[in-house]
């Protein structure tokens, strides 16, 4: 009889398919993949090349979700990333800003981790407004996410930074095992955050924490690290986005890059599943949300649809999702599904 | 006068994997007051769910004033004349207390609320019941008892023709429990009719005129209160003989006492405005009761041991070893264990599955690097489903669908996984039925003679009677006495709380 639960994940997945299905029928050569250099390329590759910021963000976002939290600053936080990055790639020197298109030879390990690091502690601010000092998770990052987007423009000295870096760029437009290096990243985030849920009780803890935070207390668990930690690691991920980004276009603007990003995320984190009161979470519906995203956008570009109609067809689509997998809806569905075994019942 | 109010007539109600109910008849008059019986997972809740709209029924005809009704919702059936209390209360403490009494109706100046009418009426409701507080303060400032009683004048208020109480006595002390009879009797003389859904025997002989049980999802039958007898009353909830009770009885009063050595003692523990000062020994074996009335400290000790509060003076010895805890983990880390008062909010984990929320205690003792697989949590689940006898769909079940007494003994299961040396229970039969009740009692016995030490806390007498073989007085959070052995009783214990009687801050 518990077979007939419907899982979550199915609607979104539906959904998905159905998108594919307008593209197979309306779109050419949609799923065509071709192999060019040792790499594919395709519309389908496309797509999961541009998902990956997203991706990145809204994996982290789902676990700070089933805390029962939301962290509106990832944006900010890509955005100060990203402006470090190119600082560091430029040797922290901006004042002979002239030309793009010359050559820097900073060192990687610096363009990379001092960024990380950056985005760890703005992750671990966070982290203590909301355990240590008890701000509402809303508010807390609200704080980060303005004074962070200031932040990230007083840092670029409100000038768009570009470069050039061969090593650097790589990590937006490589291709590994013929896969688009950022892809590979997002999974990479993906893998990391499973391991860390499953192979250690933090998953079990972050349920907890979002069921119940003050039953959590009682049993004994330690529910500020538990905190702490998914807001750190969400902070990691939007530091990480950043670097896939600017190093996709080959500069940071600080003022836009990432900006709404983090509705995108909290949109996939949603559609995907997870319920925004926390206590539970999907991270593969998480996947599956940001792939209906990027693949309806990408099909509204490709369509030729002028572009001011995207916001209002992802937002239909949206909402058909978020409707379809409702509580209301489940249990219309329930309903449905109990008289059937009453009658079934009676019959015996 | 005379004449039914109420007749439901062969109600099914079945969820996925589950009948609820099951041909299921009641009767109500107009004018009496009818106990509505049952052991957890009987049909209680979801009857009167079904009588208030919250669930609809499969099958079956609710007929209401000679009329047949369908209500869709709690609303609707607010508006058919039905209104209810339930046992958590559901009003909003982000408000005063005078507007929750006027959410719906409140009075209209020239503009917008008349807050002064409003205050002033609120006021009036709460004087019938000899409560005397600030109705412009906000309802979650004062006491669950206080909110509780908020909520069942509110609900007398709506002058409805049927009201449904679900166990509104479960936080209240006795002196507020006679205040809600009182209110209870003069709405009954003006002819309505109350449905008392409760666990507590006593109140059931003392206000009910007829009593209805249910055992299953099913009816079992419906009679008169004074044709009965308690132990009429018990065999027919618990469907067992009256034999079994009394054999519980006898084992439950030779509670064996171990060796000497204290397991846990307390020397001056406090904490300012919190409790006063207090000493406290457990040895291996022991069940130390906790007696006094709702306010007198119960609590406050438990949390001072576990260190969900931290004491501010005092020593706490463990086995002879001086200890500082400051928190539930070093608490557990030290081999204790506390199963809280308010199981809602400081005990299950609803979204979780039992397994998850029994794993967790154990989970935290074992730390970040043994993670429980599982497969291994499952074993351990099921073990303690089959000990406990928990009644659940499977281990994968999420605790919030559970009875409250499947619940309670979840929580158990969860501390009891930790294998505890001292395992402090705060009202663990609270609200649950009497056959769960003398589980839990038997459990805790048993617990005890296996070498465990026991801190149990009640507000039910003759529960802390029937398993302590020491029993601490409290009044106005202080250890004011101690009982041993032989020299516990009932009434040696009522006079001793009653001892004094001042009141003093």
């Amino acid at each position: 009889m518990k077979g007939r639960q419907i899982p979550r994940i199915a609607w979104p997945l539906f959904a998905l398919g159905l998108i594919l299905l307008f593209n197979l029928m309306f779109t050419d050569s949609f799923f065509a993949i071709t192999i060019k250099d040792g790499h594919l390329f395709g519309s389908l590759i496309d797509i999961l090349r541009r998902s990956a910021p997203t991706l990145i963000m809204a994996v982290a976002m789902t676990y700070v979700i089933a805390t029962g939290g939301i962290d509106i600053s990832v944006g900010s936080v890509l955005a100060i990333s990203g402006s470090i990055a190119s600082l560091v790639v430029w040797g922290g020197n901006t004042q002979y800003l002239t030309s793009a298109g010359s050559q820097y030879y900073a060192p990687m390990l610096s363009i990379i981790l001092i960024p990380l690091v950056a985005s760890i502690l703005l992750g671990a601010f966070n982290g203590v407004m909301v355990s240590f000092i008890g701000l509402q998770p809303f508010i807390a990052t609200l704080i980060l996410m303005t004074a962070g987007r200031g932040l990230a423009q007083l840092l670029t000295g409100g000038k768009v930074l570009n470069f050039r870096h061969a090593g650097f760029e790589f990590v937006g437009r490589g291709y590994l095992f013929g896969l688009p290096f950022p892809f590979l990243l997002a999974l990479g985030v993906i893998v990391l955050g499973t391991a860390i849920t499953r192979l250690t009780p933090m998953g079990l803890y972050i349920q907890a924490v979002g069921g119940n935070r003050s039953a959590s207390n009682f049993s004994g668990v330690n529910t500020r690290l538990v905190l702490l930690f998914v807001y750190i690691f969400s902070g990691f991920a939007a530091g990480l986005s950043g670097l896939v980004m600017t190093s996709d276009i080959t500069g940071a603007d600080a003022g836009f890059m990432g900006l709404y990003m983090e509705l995108d995320a909290i949109l996939a984190v949603v559609i995907g599943g997870t319920p925004m009161e926390g206590g539970k979470y999907n991270v593969g519906g998480t996947v599956i949300g940001v792939l209906i995203i990027q693949t309806l956008t990408t099909t509204i570009l490709t369509k030729g649809i002028p572009t001011e109609y995207t916001l209002l067809v992802k937002a239909i689509v949206v909402v058909v999702v978020l409707i379809i997998q409702s509580n209301k809806m489940r249990e219309v569905m329930g309903k449905r599904q109990g008289k059937m075994m009453v009658k079934g019942g009676s019959a015996i | 006068m005379g004449g039914k109010l109420l007749e439901v007539h062969n109600v099914y109600k079945v969820f996925p994997g589950v009948t609820a109910l099951a041909d299921v008849d009641f009767a109500l008059e107009r004018g009496e007051i009818h106990g509505l019986m049952g052991e957890n997972g009987a049909g209680k809740s979801t009857l009167i769910k079904v009588i208030t709209g919250v669930y609809q029924k499969d099958a079956g005809t609710i007929v209401l004033d000679g009329q047949e009704i369908h209500p869709t919702s709690p609303l609707h059936a607010e508006a058919l004349g039905i209104s209810t209390v339930y046992q958590e209360v559901n009003l909003l403490t982000n408000l005063s207390v005078a507007e929750n009494l006027a959410i719906g109706r409140q009075p209209t100046g020239t503009v917008g609320i008349d807050w002064k009418t409003m205050n002033r009426r609120a006021a009036g409701i709460l004087e019938k019941f000899d409560i005397d507080i600030d109705v412009t303060e906000l309802l979650g400032n004062y006491s669950i008892a206080i909110q509780q009683m908020v909520a069942i004048a509110r609900a007398l208020e709506l002058d409805s023709k049927l009201l449904i109480l679900d166990e509104p006595t479960s936080s209240l002390n006795a002196d507020e429990v006679e205040k809600l009879f009182k209110q209870m009797r003069r709405l009954k003389e003006q002819g309505h009719a109350i449905i008392f859904v409760t666990h507590f025997l006593d109140q059931v002989f003392e206000i009910t005129d007829r009593i209805t049980v249910l055992r299953n999802g099913k009816y079992v039958g419906e009679y008169a209160t004074p044709s009965m007898t308690k132990l009429d009353l018990v065999s027919k909830l618990m469907g067992k003989s009256l034999d079994d009770l009394k054999n519980f009885d006898s084992i439950s009063n030779h509670v064996e006492t171990g060796d000497d050595a204290n397991l846990i003692d307390v020397k001056g523990m406090e904490k300012t405005n919190y409790m006063n000062p207090f000493d406290l020994k457990v040895r291996k074996g022991d069940i130390v009761g906790l007696a006094g009335l709702l306010g007198s400290g119960r609590t406050e000790i438990t949390n001072l041991l576990f260190g969900t509060q931290k004491p501010e003076g005092g020593e706490l010895h463990i086995k002879g070893k001086r200890v500082n805890l400051n928190s539930p983990r070093k608490a557990i880390a030290h081999h204790l264990a506390l199963s809280p008062e308010d199981r809602k909010q400081e005990g299950i984990i609803s979204g979780l599955s039992v397994r998850e929320n029994i794993v967790l205690a154990l989970q935290v003792k074992k730390g970040w690097l043994h993670n429980i697989s599982i497969r291994k949590q499952t074993e351990l689940a099921e073990k303690y489903i089959g000990m406990l006898s928990i009644k659940t769909s499977g281990v994968n079940q999420p605790i919030e669908t559970l009875s409250g007494g499947n619940q309670q003994k979840v929580i158990l299961a969860r501390w009891l996984a930790t294998n505890p040396e001292l395992l402090i229970v705060d009202e663990p039969t609270r609200g649950i039925d009497v056959g769960a009740k003398m589980e839990i009692q038997r459990l805790l016995v048993e617990l005890s003679k296996q070498g465990m030490g026991i801190v149990f806390v009640s507000s039910e007498i003759e529960e802390v009677v029937r398993c302590s073989n020491r029993v601490y007085i409290l009044q106005n959070r202080n250890i004011v006495g101690e009982l041993l052995g032989e020299e516990i009783s009932e009434q040696e214990i009522m006079v001793r709380i009653a001892a004094k009687g001042d009141r003093k801050v």
